[in-house]
């Protein structure tokens, strides 16, 4: 008894209380980041392929990728239960799904074939067999196993080569040639508008331009033809496992691996291809193959232009509410307001944004500026611009009150000081009280880039898209588009996750996107982090 | 009221003037209109008047809010000397400070009544600006203050304040001032390392340095040593022996043998009021009123 009543008031229970409480947050961050980390990081691996005979005759062949006990066939006698494997057996052109489960009763016999490839390719999704065959045009080029592979494997770096090609011709010259086009279209249209005959003066040569622009397209398009006839020259005849025969060019052909020969280097070089290749690629096949890079790219771009404007914003807030506002009820319940605002939905906000931002001022920025191309709005619908002001207005009370929290924090003296040496209010702010206030700044910016990097639902209605034609940032002027819709990791990852047709197959990809997601607050939140810690450390003895 | 009509003669040394009626021909010739109605003030206490003033003070009340931290006060601070407040915690000495140079404006809800002439000039006139007025009057606060910048750019801060960019000029400036705070040879190897890394003696100098590079007319010191070692605190001492050559300048203390051993002139406040104000020898050897000689014996506060 005494004891107890000594433990209870030693306070040892509410360290223990507390200590728990700590160790269980940790517990649940550190399981949900490490179940992100492993699937994500296990995406990149080259597995090797099991072939797979069972006890019926039929030959299975694909990567593992899940054993599962069957639930009904635990018994109180045999509680082990029988498992079953899950293997990813690709060739969906062939057997309509990419995965299968099997019985482990079922499997007479298990082995690794060692010359078995592995390919990615461009549709349909991977496909798991042997090739035989290569042919240029109707002339047999190898047969054989081995030999096949050996005569194919050049092909393929030549095929990728004209992929980029082809990849520049349709985004950047065909691009820049309708970019063009549209403008003269426009300033037609324009001198339409204004009542000019079309026939005669600028009017004309405009005609004229438009025509020259489209004969270069003309020309690119042959080109472009021309190149993709050199895709489809070379094709294999592949064979799965149970002998099914199939014929496709090599320019179909993404990627060929043989992974049961594969040594552990060559495993993990080609593991840190495919990791570069997600951070760069872009999205193949409804987003769940390729890369991520127009989603990542779309993100930290939105995020900064985002913090361009919530930083000057709430900081000029803070300071009106803090410095120069008669302290008061008023001032109070500005600050009682501005706390709720940032307990408000997202959602919410991005309806207002849709109304706000996207119609009514977008609406009238295409009425003012861009008449010409209406009907079809240019700043009038979801975009880049709006869905960054949409954040920055979310998380603008965020930075407010970190800042007030930082110009309270900076000390008395400092201001006095610099007002008893003569300084205006003003320049006593900008000179002394507003760099000590840094790290308080640069909290509410750490704060607000986290809550922004991961919002979705006001996105989904001021501008995000599932597949943007192209980045808000290209050659052609003016560089920078804010009225473009944009990709985004966290829409990509409800995407591709929850929209996607063949979602077994998704599954990876959203793992992929939810680790590099986390990795890209990671990354903005340390540099943030890194820039705070230098201004402490420059005001290392004062107490801010 | 009468101490201070006392005191003129008393304190006066006799070597200089022998009367009072001298005494204000000495400072009628020195100085001319104003000062004349001031030194006729019956309630104006000045001692050491052969002195011209500086900063006079009439009929001041200060409050904060409805609360009344300053009362009555009429004093005259001479030009080039060394004056000091003492007094009790809470008493006001800070508050009448920090109205000669109008850093109570800043503050919500303050009110002063009366008028406070800095060279016959009321300070507390509206189209007096009170940016320029803090650039003639300087000061020194009791928590140790420099900014956390490069000890040239505590110093250079005032000045570029007053639009001077040149570096030239700047360099200059930062070197005289941390000399006559004597600081030069200290931090002389220094001058582009943190503030925040010198000591706090150190420190305290160099917001004197900061101040003293707009050059002040008055430097006010709100107990300047009162987080100093005593070592330190001599050099300040010593300091303001020096300084006063140059510019007038005010302390408030809560050490009376500082106070002893610095000022020329002392004022006691107790409760917002001035009870005496005269030459420190004789506030601190034969005190006019029982509450200063109880104060400076320490048998209260
Ligand atoms: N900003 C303020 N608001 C309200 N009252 C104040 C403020 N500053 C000082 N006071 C009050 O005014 C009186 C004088 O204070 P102060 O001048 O700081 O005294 P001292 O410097 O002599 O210790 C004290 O009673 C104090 O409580
Ligand atoms: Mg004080």
């Amino acid at each position: 008894m005494a004891f107890l009543k000594r433990f209870f008031a030693s306070g040892s229970l509410f360290i223990w209380l507390s200590g728990g409480a700590l160790a269980c947050s940790l517990l649940l961050i550190g399981g949900l980041l490490s179940l992100i980390f492993i699937n994500g990081m296990g995406y990149f691996w080259p597995k090797d392929l099991v072939q797979l005979t069972l006890n019926d005759g039929t030959q299975v062949l694909g990567e593992m990728v899940d054993t599962q006990r069957i639930p009904e066939t635990v018994t109180t006698a045999f509680p082990e239960g029988q498992t079953r494997i899950q293997l990813k057996v690709g060739n969906r052109d062939l057997y309509g799904l990419d995965f299968r489960w099997v019985d482990e009763e079922d499997i007479a016999q298990q082995t690794l074939p060692q010359d078995v490839v592995a390919f990615e390719r461009r549709e349909w999704g991977n496909f798991y067999g042997w090739i035989t065959e290569v042919w240029d045009g109707d002339t047999r080029l190898a047969k054989g196993r081995d030999q096949a592979w050996n005569v194919f494997y050049p092909f393929l770096e030549q095929t990728e080569a004209i992929h980029q090609e082809i990849h520049h011709i349709e985004r950047d010259v065909i691009g820049a040639i309708n970019h063009d086009i549209e403008q003269a279209r426009l300033n037609l249209k324009e001198l339409e508008l204004n009542g000019k005959n079309l026939s005669e003066g600028s009017a004309a040569s405009l005609q004229e331009d438009i025509q020259t622009r489209e004969a270069a397209y003309q020309k690119q398009t042959q080109r472009l033809v021309g190149l993709y006839e050199q895709l489809n020259r070379y094709r294999v005849t592949l064979i799965d496992v149970e002998g099914k025969e199939k014929t496709f060019p090599v320019g179909g052909i993404v990627k060929a691996w043989r992974p049961n020969q594969m040594s552990v280097w060559a495993k993990i070089w080609m593991y840190a291809e495919n990791f570069w290749g997600v951070l760069t690629e872009e999205p193949r096949e409804a987003n769940t193959e390729g890369g991520i890079f127009p989603a990542i790219f779309g993100t930290v771009m939105m995020v900064l232009i985002m913090s361009i404007v919530v930083v000057p914003f709430g900081v000029l807030a803070a300071v009106y509410l803090k410095e120069y506002a008669r302290q008061g009820l008023l001032t109070r319940l500005i600050r009682i307001a501005v706390n709720n605002l940032a307990g408000v939905p997202s959602i919410v906000f991005g309806v207002f944004g849709l109304g706000f931002f996207v119609y009514a001022v977008g609406g009238s920025i295409d009425q003012l500026f861009f008449s010409a191309s209406l009907p079809n709005p240019t700043f009038g619908t979801g975009g880049l611009l709006w869905a960054s002001l949409t954040l920055a207005l979310m998380t603008v009370p965020v930075v407010i009150v970190a800042t007030e929290e930082g110009l309270s924090a900076v000390p008395r003296e400092y201001r006095e000081g610099s007002l008893g040496l003569g300084a205006t209010k003003l320049e006593s702010l900008i000179r002394v009280v507003l760099p000590c206030a840094m790290p308080g700044i640069l909290t509410g910016l750490i704060l607000a880039v986290s809550r922004a990097t991961g919002e979705v639902a006001p996105l989904m209605l001021t501008g995000v898209v599932k597949l943007a034609p192209a980045l808000p940032v290209d050659s052609l002027f003016p560089y920078v588009h804010l009225d473009r819709k944009f990709m985004h990791l966290g829409f990509h990852i409800y995407d591709v996750g929850f929209q996607s047709p063949n979602v077994e197959a998704a599954k990876p990809m959203v793992y992929v996107t939810t680790l590099i997601l986390v990795l890209v607050v990671l990354l903005l939140n340390m540099t943030a982090i890194a820039l705070r810690t230098r201004m402490r450390k420059r005001y290392a003895g004062a107490s801010v | 009221m009468e101490i201070g009509q006392n005191s003129i003669e008393k304190s006066v040394s006799p070597a200089k003037t022998t009367n009072a009626k001298s005494l204000r021909l000495v400072v009628e010739t020195r100085q001319t209109n104003p000062v004349k109605t001031f030194s006729d003030s019956q309630t104006t206490h000045s001692p050491l008047t052969d002195v011209p003033a500086k900063i006079v003070i009439r009929d001041m009340n200060f409050f904060y809010g409805t609360v009344q931290a300053l009362k009555d006060v009429n004093m005259t601070v001479p030009a080039n000397k060394v004056t000091a407040f003492i007094g009790p915690s809470g008493c006001g000495k800070s508050t009448l400070l920090r109205c000669l140079n109008r850093l109570n404006d800043l503050v919500d809800g303050t009110r002063i009544e009366g008028t406070i002439l800095l060279d016959e000039e009321n300070i507390y006139r509206p189209e007096v600006d009170a940016t320029d007025l803090r650039t003639r009057v300087g000061m020194v606060f009791q928590k140790i203050n420099p900014f956390p910048k490069t000890v040239w750019q505590n110093v250079a801060y005032g000045p570029q304040l007053q639009k001077i960019r040149k570096r030239a000029i700047l360099d200059d400036i930062v070197e005289t001032s941390l000399q006559r705070a004597g600081l030069w040879e200290e931090v002389k190897d220094r001058l582009h390392a943190s503030a925040l890394g010198l000591s706090g003696g150190q420190q305290q100098r160099l917001c004197i340095a900061r101040a003293l590079a707009v050059n002040p007319e008055v430097l006010l010191l709100d107990e300047p040593c009162s987080a100093l070692d005593p070592i330190s605190t001599g050099r300040i001492e010593e300091l303001l022996h020096t300084l006063k050559e140059r510019l007038t300048v005010v302390i408030v203390t809560h050490n009376m043998q500082q106070a002893a051993r610095v000022s020329d002139l002392t004022g006691f406040f107790l409760l917002g009021e001035l009870i005496e104000f005269d030459d420190t020898k004789k506030i601190f050897t034969n005190p006019g009123d029982s509450r200063t000689e109880d104060y400076v014996t320490g048998r209260f506060g």
